[in-house]
């Protein structure tokens, strides 16, 4: 008697255009997304890899080497597809319509001998929910890629250096401080000092939530950094309930310069660019002259 | 001691800590704590769990509002299976660390806080409980 692997080989053109006609009456094929003919393609490859490691009679351990080639198909295809924008339903149904088909043609292939059918549909079953498994795992894996990806964005868009006025630059600092992100802040603000050629920069931490002893670490080495470069920093937006923790805390700040507020800080800056904002007299119209 | 509502939170990695941190904050609105004394427990939730993240890869977190003698508050027990500590009274000391760090996390959460305990045994772990009342004493 033929085994299971040698009777999938024999009808492996059906089983083709079987899984093919599954998945095209999908009703959640996404056509936009990918076209028939590398679907075909994607297909083909994907089951010339799994006939030759079936046929090996192996079917209950996917990691052995026989299928590695099989796995790793399908992780750049599931991988692919969760770059592309493919849904969970759509990729997993990738793989279970295989099962369909194969399963069919060994129904047709066994039909007068039951106990063997029983014995490999198990089988078939075992193997392909296991490649199911795998396809999951890489799906979501690509799906997290995207979203560190998103989180390295938001962190490189959410620390702006602003030009408030000519030599002094301001840096609003909005959500937690970690180290990663007090990497690029740093960055940034030497990169801008260095193309602005400004004297003065403001910190400022208003919308930073917690002030603790790492956060509090991080500033002080930006600010350190600054001096380094000749130029002079000022934390601005230390809220009470900050300073009253950072004293708790005992972080020592006093060699810092420290304001309240964004604008308080500003003043200092000018001041110490000897700069003075004054309110200019109005000229005197002619109705009062009168 | 009376428990009025509990939840634990596990922490595995940094991105963990700030909505732990939202979860401390909500414990303390819930009780009406007002903003300084929030922002105290907070800063000393936010250091305990560096701590264990740092130290000992991660841990649970245990928080709970108590109430005891017509008192309120909030009290966060931080478990991990690191390294422990060895000697405790030189790791409560400002300005000590292993870890290249300010050292003042320790001793300045002690002063954060109301109530501040610390259990380790070297190679099986820490345990450390701080409560915060309502009206911060």
């Amino acid at each position: 008697m033929n085994t299971t692997a040698q009777v999938l080989e024999k009808n492996r053109n059906r089983i083709l255009e079987l899984w093919m006609q599954n998945q095209l009456s999908e009703a959640s094929l996404r056509d936009d997304l990918m076209t028939s003919e590398e679907l075909q393609r994607q297909s083909q490859d994907m089951l010339d890899a799994l006939l030759r490691a079936i046929s090996k009679e192996n079917y209950g351990n996917i990691y052995a080497q026989e299928f590695e080639q099989v796995t790793d198909t399908l992780r750049d295809i599931s991988i692919t597809r969760a770059r592309q924008g493919f849904s969970p339903r759509e990729t997993g149904a990738y793989v279970l319509s295989l099962k369909k088909a194969l399963s069919e043609i060994l129904v047709e292939e066994r039909a007068e001998d039951p106990t063997t059918l029983y014995k490999e549909l198990i089988a078939i079953n075992n193997l392909l929910d296991n490649l199911s498994i795998v396809t999951f795992e890489t799906f979501i894996k690509g799906r997290e890629e995207v979203i560190l990806r998103q989180t390295d964005e938001i962190s490189e868009i959410s620390t702006p250096v602003i030009r408030v006025w000519d030599g002094i630059l301001a840096l609003p600092i909005i959500g937690t401080l970690d180290s990663a992100r007090t990497q690029i802040v740093m960055e940034n603000l030497l990169q801008e000092i260095v193309n602005t050629g400004s004297n003065i920069a403001i910190l400022d931490i208003s919308g930073v939530p917690a002030v603790d002893s790492l956060v509090a670490q991080h500033l002080i080495k930006t600010v350190s950094a600054t001096r380094l470069m000749g130029a002079e920093c000022i934390i601005s937006g230390i809220r009470a309930e900050i300073a009253q923790t950072i004293v708790h805390l005992g972080i020592d700040l006093s060699n810092i310069k420290t304001k309240a507020s964004l604008a308080s800080a500003l003043q200092l800056a000018f001041s110490m660019t000897n700069l003075e904002v004054r309110r200019s007299e109005k000229k005197l119209g002619l109705n009062f002259s009168r | 001691m009376i428990v009025m509502s509990k939840d634990t939170m596990e922490i595995v990695r940094e991105q963990d800590v700030v909505p732990f941190r939202n979860r401390v904050r909500e414990f303390c609105t819930r009780i009406g704590m007002s903003l300084v004394n929030q922002t105290k427990l907070i800063t000393a939730a936010s250091e305990l769990v560096r701590n264990m993240l740092k130290y000992a890869n991660g841990g649970e977190v245990l928080l709970e509002i108590v109430s005891q003698n017509a008192k309120t508050g909030v009290r966060l027990t931080f478990t991990d299976q690191g390294p422990g500590i060895s000697d405790i009274a030189l790791a409560m000391r400002d300005g000590f660390s292993t870890g290249r760090s300010l050292g003042l996390g320790l001793p300045g959460t002690k002063r954060l806080v109301n109530e501040f305990d610390l259990k380790s045994q070297p190679g099986q772990g820490t345990t450390v409980t701080v409560i915060h009342w309502k009206h911060g004493r």
